[in-house]
């Protein structure tokens, strides 16, 4: 996200006030800057970075409604027991995985795809904006029991359209075989969000590097895949990002339509967790989850930033600003 | 010459008919997708309107015969407390959180944009780092902490925070001062304007679309957060709509009409603060590169 290009404030510094001598104008527009950061600072602290190394020390303790107890790293060893009885660890990291890898990657296409067709001047360019962007504005708790009754097995408008082709009984959350999909389904319903970022950033590529590759005798597949691309790539980048970090925490759909079942099919990680913490007041082995679910995050969002130098094309002659 | 011409004539007319066929199928793809993307809107509204016996029907009725008005009503007095309550509970929150999100963030956001100080590039990479942290590794102590004050059951826990700064906003707004020309803040220095005089007098009036950007989509995420309601809020008296809604779906499960009619509710502010103000949305996605 152009880290490197940060620009950080210069110009001249505020006009020099009376006072003493040692209170210079830079000193006093650092003092300012404190002053008014402040709030950040003291929220960091107080609801992110204070709770995190809180959290961390939690999940070495064992606890209750009333009492805690140190148990060393007998959570994480609980934790990663591939025993369904004592930890549904694994379990909700294989659905939550299954769920992040379909539903990123064709979300991320369908996006893109929309976003291709709306970028070449179409007439109602501005109509089709906005419907397709429309489920993304929804609560989700709404869209969830919109589609639970999709959903329906019975007299649900999926099966009826299904019907059509022959395809008949499907059972979709009520079959452990078919809830998942099921959800990643309901999410490609929301691909226009993604469809508006890759369109901003389409409509960023500046023409004349087409209008120079048509000159030169490219067609379309080579503009495409030469300019459209490698162009593309940091808004690519950047949503990949924030996808999988979004997906990962998959919760209310899951809360609400499914409860984890059928057989803990759909039983997301955050889900357990928050089953674990809220309804079973099992503070410790929840931090412990909770930090095992950051690291991953964390080495996911690694992975895909050290790989970005191989796939990820930030120009720096044309100048052009990634939004 | 003439026949290179009827040639060449009709080159162009073959292109033109390409790009006009390549127009209709673009259309005819993209209003399938939108059609697609309107059923289920519509389904809901069909269902909302019907009687009891013709919901349980296979294959569906689209239109419901006769239409059922009345469902609307029933649908909100159904609960046993008035449905106004949870209404005002919902614009409680987001209002608020809205206040507080945009008074937070503008006063930070341009001290990292404007205010040369040590630590001001450190700082902000730790503000965009944390907005890849997944909520939920400080979501237990934040819990503990909140209940020890006495906080659980209140809107504190969900209010409170939003006054002190909130990654995603903080970078929203820095990257909208930031192109806002340097000239003006060194002419407004030159001329004796202090630091707040900059921020209020020229800063703020300046940025009055990105401070409607962030009041936009702080408002429709705070109506429609569901975790954090659900986490702090267990008393039905304090209960915003998004969770009366998911305690209408556990209390009766199967009234799809009713279901079907708060789900509408619900999704009404949003869809309407949508449609006043799309360029804002589109803006804010532009500026930020993150879909609301």
């Amino acid at each position: 996200m152009g880290i490197d290009r940060l620009n950080i404030p210069t110009g001249p510094r505020l006009a020099n006030a009376v006072g003493p001598r040692w209170w210079t104008a830079p000193r006093r527009e650092a003092a300012w800057g404190y002053i008014l950061i402040s709030p950040w600072i003291i929220g960091f602290l107080a609801f992110t970075f204070g709770p995190m190394l809180a959290s961390l020390g939690l999940s070495f303790f064992e606890t209750d409604m009333l009492t805690a107890r140190f148990v060393g790293v007998r959570n994480f060893a609980t934790l990663f027991n591939p025993d369904t009885t004592r930890s549904l660890f694994w379990v909700a990291l294989y659905n939550t995985a299954y769920y992040v890898f379909l539903s990123v990657p064709i979300n991320m296409i369908v996006g893109f795809f929309l976003a291709l067709l709306l970028n070449q001047n179409i007439s109602g360019q501005s109509f089709y904006r906005v419907v397709y962007y429309l489920p993304s504005v929804l609560p989700a708790i709404a869209v969830s029991l919109l589609w639970l009754w999709l959903f329906n097995p019975d007299f649900g408008l999926l099966n009826w359209f299904l019907s059509w082709f022959g395809i008949e009984g499907l059972r979709w959350l009520q079959d452990p075989h078919t809830s998942k999909p099921a959800l990643i389904l309901m999410s490609v319903w929301g691909a226009g969000g993604n469809m508006l970022v890759f369109l901003a950033g389409l409509q960023g590529i500046p023409t004349q590097l087409y209008e120079a590759a048509t000159i030169d005798g490219a067609g379309a597949w080579q503009r495409f895949r030469h300019i459209t691309i490698p162009m593309i790539s940091p808004t690519l980048f950047f949503i990949l990002v924030t996808d999988l970090i979004w997906s990962f925490q998959v919760f209310t759909n899951a809360y609400v339509m499914t409860g984890g079942g059928p057989a803990n099919s759909t039983m997301m990680y955050v889900l357990y967790l928050y089953n674990l913490a809220f309804k079973q007041y099992r503070f410790g082995f929840a931090s412990a989850l909770a930090w095992v679910f950051f690291v991953i995050i964390l080495l996911f969002t690694l992975l895909i930033f050290k790989s970005s130098s191989l796939w990820v094309y930030y120009e720096t002659e044309i100048g052009g600003k990634r939004a | 010459m003439t026949a290179a011409l009827r040639t060449w004539r009709a080159f162009r007319q073959s292109k033109g008919k390409m790009r006009r066929l390549q127009v209709v199928a673009t259309h005819i793809v993209l209003m399938t997708g939108a059609v697609i993307v309107f059923i289920p809107f519509a389904w809901m509204i069909s269902t909302s309107l019907k009687p009891p016996h013709q919901i349980k029907v296979f294959p569906p009725i689209w239109i419901p015969n006769p239409i059922v008005w009345s469902n609307y009503v029933t649908a909100v007095t159904i609960f046993p407390i008035p449905f106004w309550i949870f209404v005002y509970n919902s614009l409680y929150l987001s209002l608020l959180t809205t206040v507080g999100t945009v008074l937070s963030n503008a006063v930070v956001a341009f001290a990292f944009a404007r205010l040369r100080f040590p630590g001001n590039h450190i700082l902000f990479l730790i503000v965009l780092s944390t907005m890849m942290l997944p909520g939920q590794v400080t979501m237990i102590p934040l819990f503990i902490l909140f209940s020890k004050l006495g906080w659980v059951n209140t809107y504190k826990p969900l209010i409170v925070p939003a006054f002190f700064g909130s990654a995603y906003f903080i970078f929203l707004l820095r990257q909208f001062f930031a192109t806002i020309p340097r000239e003006l803040d060194d002419a407004a220095r030159i001329d004796g304007c202090g630091v707040l005089g900059l921020l209020f007098r020229i800063m703020l009036p300046l940025a009055k679309p990105a401070l409607g950007i962030t009041a936009i989509f702080s408002f429709s995420w705070a109506w429609n957060d569901f975790l954090g309601p659900l986490i702090y809020l267990s008393k039905m008296e304090t209960f915003p709509l998004a969770i009366a809604l998911s305690y209408l779906r556990a209390t009766y499960r199967v009234l799809w009409a009713e279901l079907m009619v708060v789900s509408f509710i619900a999704m009404l502010p949003p869809v309407i603060l949508f449609f006043i103000a799309q360029r804002s949305y589109i803006q804010g996605i532009v500026i930020t590169g993150v879909k609301g």
